[in-house]
């Protein structure tokens, strides 16, 4: 087994904070590898990004071959697109789909989704939304290694451990408030997957994911959200056309 | 057994503690940096091996020669470009030789990620007639430090341990060793040796040359330099290129392989491979110094020398899995995506309200009148105010030169003749140059940068900020009231754009120093 992943984004989103999380659950796992960084220069808003690898046996290259990658996991829509060469033919991207703004040129956000859409093997989550919800707007990141948990290699548990030991430092509060947003981020993303293996289209997705109230959100409601939808359109046009979020459970009541 | 997750560099930095380790030194410079601060890191409680940045590489390296001159082990750590700056102390320490063993870790910048060149190192190390080691990852960044020491100590020479950016700033799981402890306190004793006045320079450049064999001995018995024969296609592959054929081989490849990681060059090794094979290609993360060699002026007859100077690899840039694979006629991986062509670039930049961005906005106001005015700039983060949208400074060539260039182009009449340079960047190679324009009467217009941080390569100590500056500037003769100071902050723009006029106004050497702390170094003090 090897996994070789690209993590992406802007300098200073902690890109290196979900490479030390993952690092060191390789390390416990008893995994070889390899992670390489930016430092420097780029840093400085630039776009940044990190070849982590790992697996059961050596790990040469410290830098992912381009078509080798099994996975991107990106803090911000636009930099995906920066490395997915790099994804192998049935490679995955593990986005958060809040946009980093400090550039003029910055495309659409629902012209990035469309291609997001387009290219399919995705797991969206709105990292913004669900940050605030963890209770810091700094902990963006973390939702975004959530989101990617179940397509890594270990036990929740160990990465879990590790945004622990990463936030020790920073106080009691910082832990929790990590903690609460990669389990937020792991639920988003497993719900916004079960959406669309339930048959919704990865934009219609995105659309619900972002009206559900996120402290709510459980991925075992989500094909009875896709089944409903799909029997009546309406239903979303409905649901997005209230004022307030919607707890995941209100499904049960619609169906 | 003990396991740490380490980058190249802190990988370096352990080794060089568990070597024994007496002093670190050297000056902030990317991709370099985290070795000086690991030790000082890792040191810091036990307070027991001295580790504070020095004004330069030539100090840094100085300082570590005289750590080994007293018989203890200093580690000096520095960029490629940086090593420019130590070469007087660097290329003389191997001719009085040394004392306590004396390492020079130099990470080179293939590719320039933060850099103004990618030369390799490896031709100073044979310029100067040292023994270089080059790690292949980051276990061999530790262990080949424990080598490296005990080799200077053996050979009496520094020794080099050249690295590059992508193994500098790659984590790995590296396994240490029980420590060693540090030497005892023991001035040398050799005064002759030390003292190179020609007729010692000539005795002590003749021991360095008799060494060569010696060096060349250990180069080719050593088991860095592995040798696997097989077909008739050949590689060489030196340093991390050796994991990049890795990476790119399947099993039953008929490849023959040499992996070199000890120099100087082992000719008899090489030698062994050119009459085994009759294609032979290159790999080197950095220049073809290998390359040029095995083909010599006139190229080998009966085998093919192939790599960057014949166009396999590419001439410049940094090496990577996919180029190798390229070199090796191997075909490209499939991909699940075109690369986009089109997509928005997101340059660095300076951070918001950071107060060079005022600094230059005054500046750029204050000169607007000015036929074609150009400003002389140096290295660091304020070099980003090249780019949009200040365009405000138009050169960045070495460490210090700011203020040499705008007062040769002041020599030959261009006027204004402006420099901008940061506060630590002053300190580093600003001093002598502002020494010269002073007296001789310049008309040259400093600015100083005092954010009283190194900050670009991540807000390590400045040796001349706040009121050392203004000391400094004074002491090298600058007339006081041409000694300006400004807070570069929007509300003072229209004040701090009158100051900068009345200066540009004056026929003299006047220095604007523009003071207020770099946001990062105030956001790390929080934290």
């Amino acid at each position: 087994m090897q996994k070789n992943i690209i993590l992406a984004g802007v300098g200073g989103q902690g890109i290196l904070s979900i490479a030390y999380v993952i690092d060191n659950a390789a390390l416990d796992a008893g995994f070889h590898f390899k992670q390489a960084e930016v430092h420097g220069m780029a840093q400085r808003g630039g776009a940044v990004q990190s070849h982590l690898r790992y697996g059961d046996g050596p790990i040469h290259s410290d830098l992912v071959p381009t078509g080798r990658a099994d996975l991107i996991i990106s803090v911000e829509p636009l930099e995906v697109m920066r490395y997915w060469h790099y994804l192998s033919p049935d490679g995955w991207v593990v986005t958060s789909i809040t946009p980093y703004v400090n550039i003029s040129d910055y495309p659409e956000l629902d012209s990035l989704i469309e291609d997001l859409a387009a290219f399919g093997r995705v797991v969206l989550v709105d990292s913004n939304l669900l940050a605030r919800a963890a209770g810091n707007l700094r902990a963006q990141n973390t939702v975004v290694v959530g989101a990617a948990a179940p397509l890594l290699d270990f036990p929740d548990g160990m990465l879990e451990k590790h945004v622990e030991t990463l936030f020790a430092g920073k106080g009691q509060k910082t832990v929790d408030v990590n903690i609460r947003a990669f389990r937020l981020g792991r639920a988003a993303g497993l719900f916004f997957r079960g959406l669309v293996d339930g048959g919704l289209s990865v934009v219609d997705a995105v659309r619900l994911c972002r009206k559900i109230d996120p402290s709510t959100v459980d991925p075992a409601h989500a094909p009875a959200w896709a089944a409903a939808i799909r029997a009546d359109r309406r239903l979303l046009e409905q649901t997005l056309a209230g004022e307030s979020v919607v707890p995941c459970d209100r499904v049960a009541a619609l169906a | 057994m003990q396991r740490e997750v380490l980058l190249g560099d802190e990988a370096i930095g352990l080794g060089a503690i568990h070597a024994g380790l007496s002093g670190v030194y050297g000056y902030p410079g990317t991709p370099s940096t985290e070795i000086f601060e690991f030790v000082e890191r890792r040191t810091k409680a036990a307070g027991d091996v001295h580790a504070f940045w020095s004004t330069n590489e030539k100090v840094a390296y100085e300082e570590a020669l005289g750590m080994s001159w007293a018989g203890k082990r200093a580690l000096v750590c520095m960029k490629h470009v940086g090593l420019n700056v130590a070469a007087d102390a660097f290329m003389n320490s191997a001719v009085t030789g040394t004392n306590g063993g004396l390492v020079l870790a130099v990470a080179d910048d293939p590719g320039m990620h933060s850099s103004q060149n990618e030369q390799d190192s490896r031709l100073f190390a044979q310029f100067a007639l040292i023994p270089c080691l080059e790690p292949r990852d980051q276990q061999e960044c530790y262990d080949m430090m424990l080598e490296a020491f005990d080799m200077s100590e053996d050979l009496a020479l520094p020794v080099m341990v050249r690295l590059v950016t992508r193994l500098a700033h790659s984590r790995a799981a590296v396994v240490t060793r029980k420590p060693r402890p540090q030497n005892p306190l023991r001035p040398t004793r050799e005064i002759r040796k030390w003292t190179l006045l020609p007729s010692n320079a000539r005795v002590q450049y003749k021991h360095l040359t008799d060494k060569q064999p010696e060096l060349l001995r250990r180069a080719e018995e050593s088991a860095h330099n592995q040798l696997t024969l097989a077909g008739r296609r050949g590689v060489i592959a030196c340093g991390i290129a050796h994991n990049y054929v890795l990476e790119n081989l399947e099993n039953g490849h008929d490849l023959s392989v040499l992996s070199l990681a000890h120099y100087p060059v082992p000719g008899g090794r090489i030698r062994q491979l050119v009459e085994h094979v009759d294609d032979l290609l290159v790999l080197e993360d950095g220049y073809p110094v290998v390359e040029n060699m095995v083909r010599g002026l006139f190229g080998l007859s009966g085998v093919r020398v192939r790599g960057r100077m014949t166009g396999e690899v590419p001439r410049t840039g940094e090496l990577n899995p996919d180029l190798v694979r390229a070199a090796l006629e191997l075909p490209a991986h499939a991909t699940a995506h075109e690369p986009s062509p089109t997509l928005a670039g997101r340059p660095p930049a300076l951070c918001k309200g950071c107060p060079h961005t005022d600094t230059f906005r005054a500046l750029n106001e204050a000169l607007a009148g000015f036929d074609n005015p150009q400003v002389f700039s140096d290295i660091g983060c304020y070099t980003l105010a090249a780019l949009p949208p200040l365009e405000a400074v138009h050169s960045c060539v070495a460490m210090g030169a700011s203020i040499g260039m705008a007062s040769g182009a002041a020599h030959a009449g261009y006027r204004p003749a402006v420099a901008a340079i940061g506060d630590s960047t002053f300190a580093h190679g600003g001093i002598t140059p502002l020494l010269s324009a002073v007296q001789q009467g310049v008309n040259l217009k400093v600015i100083v940068l005092d954010n009283g941080t190194v900050g670009m390569t991540g807000t390590q100590r400045s040796m001349s900020t706040g009121d050392t500056l203004d000391q400094i500037i004074l002491g090298a003769g600058v007339v006081p009231d041409h000694l300006r100071v400004i807070e570069p902050t929007p509300a003072n723009h229209d004040a701090n754009v009158q100051i900068l006029r009345e200066e540009l106004g004056w026929d003299g050497t006047s220095v604007i120093i523009a003071r207020r702390t770099c946001l990062e170094a105030i956001k790390r003090k929080v934290s």
